[in-house]
């Protein structure tokens, strides 16, 4: 075992923890920890732009911007924060500029934007040209722009480590902590995956930026290494997770395959339409029809392959239409999703419509920080030294539903928030005692998974998951669809105890740590699925057929999960009777839903019409 | 219209939904010290079904998940973006993920290896800190000089499109381990690393070019380019490498960039 000492450890280095990487290593002393090489991190993957209101070709300000953001989110976004990222986004987009990212340029060479779903001039008037992008890679950009300024500022990474426990001083799972009274974390645990040996950091400041859970689903455009670690690692320790009942679902992945082909498609003119060749979203968002919101594109896709209007031998998907765009546009604006087309479907999207069908995208919950990044353990009260950003946090800058490009904005946002907040902790703090054997769980973890006797494979029990999680709890859910879920993932943590790994060395064990993964990915699936069974209501990315109506009455509150051992109270802070009341017992501990209030600041709640 | 979209939604279908399922046997070199094989690497040949649209990394999963959970390997996002699972399938670099089966022959065993020239740590995953560690010398980072303008950079659509190509480099090392000159001198920068200078020096923002040009003029450097094309066949993002080290090359005799 090894142990080391930095006055900031992040966690992740996609997007956000880059971003966050390069202002604290500014001031402190930064140690960069990631399962992948910083360059295969998920931020990579995202196509369509990042927005920001430069207004440089056509009019727009950040108020208008933060008004989509909100409304985008279905108005469960914390007003004040979406208005820090909407005002910030401007000086996160030139910073960007100015580390080196090639955007595209108008005709006078400044950076160049297009229109993107949900992003409206003056309030909902018409779609806006807000998105500052790079082909159909700006996330690629964005992603190695980052990391060539890490290199620049000699960053110090520990790359194919995988963080598998974050160590806190107080046992929040258990202890009853008074309102006020100092909760720190303390350090992180890793595991070096090319040797297999345990790696104890402690740190002043952590920062936690792994990203989202998307392999809690079957179709999912999230790459494989998505397992929702840091949250599940947060949720564990008894730290809430918030919203998690929000998922988004990109209505254009490729049929059957669920890769991405980015709403700038859309942006640039692609039209959605049925097997009867309709461009159906007309009738469900007649001003910006195509441009809608991801959660009503979606649903409107659903609804029309439901209905018998889909495409495809099987009926079972919609068609991208972009034939009617010049090839020369197209190669110009989307080199990269076109060519998935070809080379995954064999389509050619000249002359032929792309089939497509939602897949699992984005989680809107997380771990629950406050504007500047720091990570909420209730309501109100903050685990000094802990931050988070990017996806595995929830701020909440997407509410119930993310707007596209606000993704990309959020971990260049609150990553730079985050990192300077960790540092400037970290100044002022001092490094505070590790328990005697801090690795201690985690050694006893893997070594039960590596020495369990011939059990069950790990990758049935997490296609059955994926499986239950893709026909229970996706675009439509009703209660009863969401209980059968939530028996499925009890029988499956059953079957995962049982679960073995047939690698049994200790160099470069990718078969012990999928293991390890598909413990992360039962707790968010686990968590998801309870919080959605709770919400009585349909908003954003969470619609439930047998609530179809926004309750704002009711359900106008975050919702907090909390994992607590059995003989815990039944109340959590929050607890609103018969709205926020849920529990949900489990195996040797149980999960308790509360709540959290809303921040508004100047946009009443209104029905949302596009 | 209508008639048109019919009629292509229904071939689009069919090219999507009707492809049978067929065998395929892999056949790949494995190597694992902690193996009873130690430091010698062997071949293992797996069998498995496929499906038409199913890629060289569905197979490497399906054998992980089903057959042989100590089969290792690096992988990601799964459709080419990331870069993590370059390999040798059947003797030449590509992505795992953006290879389908069906077009590399899937009658006969499909060979594969771990990409050449950087040390094999387990199967098909090799050390990658060679490769980064050269990628890092050419400083890979915009360099400018005087004060930071208080908005963008003005650049010209034009100018922006002069680097556009070296700028879809996903550092997966395909080209890199398939050039013969890297392959026999561990010591030259290699293909990649080229790409991306290349990305810095033709941006008219960037005012380090003189450096990175030095960099490379280095016996290491961009003159051991014996131009065999291997690395622009290989690149998964389809970049013209081989002309981009042609573009550095001129650019070190006239100073023209």
């Amino acid at each position: 075992m090894q142990t080391h000492q930095y006055d900031v450890v992040i966690v992740g280095a996609g997007g956000a923890g880059m971003r966050a990487a390069l202002e604290s290593s500014k001031e402190a002393r930064t140690a960069v920890i990631s399962k992948l090489y910083p360059t295969r991190s998920h931020t990579g993957a995202a196509q369509g732009g990042m927005c920001a209101a430069l207004a440089n070709v056509e009019e727009d300000n950040w108020e208008w911007h933060t008004f989509d953001t909100i409304k985008g989110g279905d108005y469960l976004v914390d007003q004040d924060a979406a208005e820090v990222m909407a005002k910030e986004a401007i000086e996160a987009v030139f910073d960007l500029e100015r580390m080196g990212l090639p955007f595209n340029r108008t005709p006078e060479g400044r950076i160049d934007q297009r229109r993107f779903g949900g992003h409206t001039r003056n309030h909902g008037e018409a779609a806006v040209r807000r998105a500052c992008y790079a082909a159909d890679r700006t996330g690629h950009m964005i992603l190695q722009t980052l990391y060539q300024n890490c290199v620049k500022q000699d960053v110090e990474f520990f790359n194919e480590f995988y963080v598998l426990d974050l160590i806190v001083d107080h046992d929040l799972t258990t202890e009853e902590i008074e309102d006020g009274a100092e909760v720190n974390a303390t350090g992180v645990v890793a595991y070096d995956l090319a040797t297999g040996e345990i790696h104890v950091f402690q740190a002043k400041s952590i920062v936690f930026a792994t990203g989202g859970a998307g392999k809690i689903f079957k179709t999912t455009s999230n790459a494989h290494t998505l397992t929702g670690d840091g949250m599940a690692l947060a949720y564990r320790r008894g730290l809430p997770l918030e919203d998690m009942e929000f998922f988004q679902f990109h209505p254009t992945g490729l049929a059957g395959l669920g890769i991405l082909l980015s709403e700038a498609a859309r942006g640039e003119g692609g039209i959605l339409r049925n097997a009867e060749g309709e461009r159906f979203m007309e009738r469900y968002a007649p001003t910006i029809k195509d441009l809608a919101p991801r959660d009503i594109v979606a649903r409107s896709m659903a609804n029309e392959v439901r209905e018998g209007r889909g495409a495809g031998p099987n009926k079972d998907y919609v068609l991208l239409d972009l034939t009617h765009l010049e090839p020369a546009h197209i190669d110009a604006k989307l080199p990269d999703i076109t060519e998935f087309a070809r080379t995954y479907l064999g389509v050619e999207p000249y002359t032929e419509p792309v089939p497509v069908y939602p897949t699992a995208h984005y989680a809107m919950g997380g771990v629950p920080t406050n504007i500047e990044g720091e990570v909420l353990r209730d309501g109100r009260n903050v685990v000094k030294g802990l931050y988070a950003a990017g996806e595995v946090a929830c701020v909440s800058v997407h509410g119930s539903n993310r707007l596209g490009t606000n993704s990309l904005l959020d971990i260049n946002v609150f990553g730079k928030r985050a990192g300077r907040s960790a540092a400037a902790y970290a100044k002022t703090a001092t490094f505070k005692d590790l328990p005697e054997t801090p690795a201690a769980a985690v050694v006893a973890q893997l070594d039960e998974m590596r020495n369990r006797p011939d059990g069950e494979r790990v990758a049935d029990i997490r296609k059955a998951l994926q499986e239950t999680m893709d026909a229970n709890a996706q675009v439509f859910r009703t209660g009863e669809s969401l209980n059968e879920a939530l028996a499925d993932i009890r029988e499956l943590r059953k079957r995962y105890s049982n679960a073995s790994v047939q690698d049994k060395g200790r160099l470069f064990n990718t078969d012990l740590l999928e293991a390890i993964e598909l413990g992360f990915l039962l707790d968010i699936a686990e968590v998801t699925v309870v919080a959605a069974i709770n919400r009585k209501e349909s908003r954003g990315g969470h619609y439930r057929e047998d609530f179809p109506d926004r309750d704002d009455k009711h359900y106008m509150l975050h919702t907090m999960a909390y994992r607590r051992p059995t003989v815990a109270s039944d109340q959590a802070e929050g607890h609103v009777e018969g709205y926020f009341d849920h529990v949900e017992e489990f195996d040797g501990y149980k999960v308790v839903l509360g709540s959290k209030p809303v921040t508004m600041t100047r946009y009443e709640p209104m029905e949302r019409k596009y | 219209m209508t008639a048109t979209l019919e009629n292509t939604a229904t071939e689009a279908g069919a090219a999507v939904g009707v492809v049978p399922s067929f065998e395929v046997t892999l056949r790949v070199r494995r190597f694992n010290p902690e193996s009873t094989h130690g430091e010698e690497s062997y071949w293992d040949e797996y069998t498995i079904t496929a499906h038409g649209t199913d890629r060289v990394l569905d197979a490497l999963h399906k054998i992980k998940w089903e057959h042989d959970g100590s089969l290792t390997f690096r992988r990601s996002c799964a459709h080419g973006v990331c870069g993590s699972d370059a390999v040798r399938i059947n003797g030449r670099n590509r992505l795992a993920c953006k290879t389908l089966l069906k077009d590399v022959n899937p009658d006969k065993p499909i060979v594969v290896e771990p990409i050449k020239g950087l040390p094999v740590v387990k199967d098909l995953v090799v050390d990658m800190e060679p490769f980064f560690a050269s990628y890092r010398e050419i400083m890979p980072f915009l360099i400018t000089t005087g004060n930071e303008p208080t908005k963008e950079r003005i650049q010209s659509a034009e100018d922006r499109a002069r680097f556009d190509d070296t700028t879809k480099c996903i550092l997966c090392a395909a080209c890199t381990s398939s050039c013969p000159v890297f392959w026999t001198d561990g010591q030259y920068f290699g293909p990649a690393a080229i790409v991306n200078a290349h990305r810095f020096i033709f941006d008219s923002r960037d005012e380090g070019a003189q450096q990175r040009l030095e960099i490379l003029n280095d016996k290491e450097g961009v003159w051991r380019c014996r131009t065999t094309f291997n690395c622009t066949e290989a690149c998964p993002r389809g970049i013209e490498v081989t002309k981009a080290i042609q573009e550095v090359k001129r650019a070190m005799i006239t100073r023209a960039f």
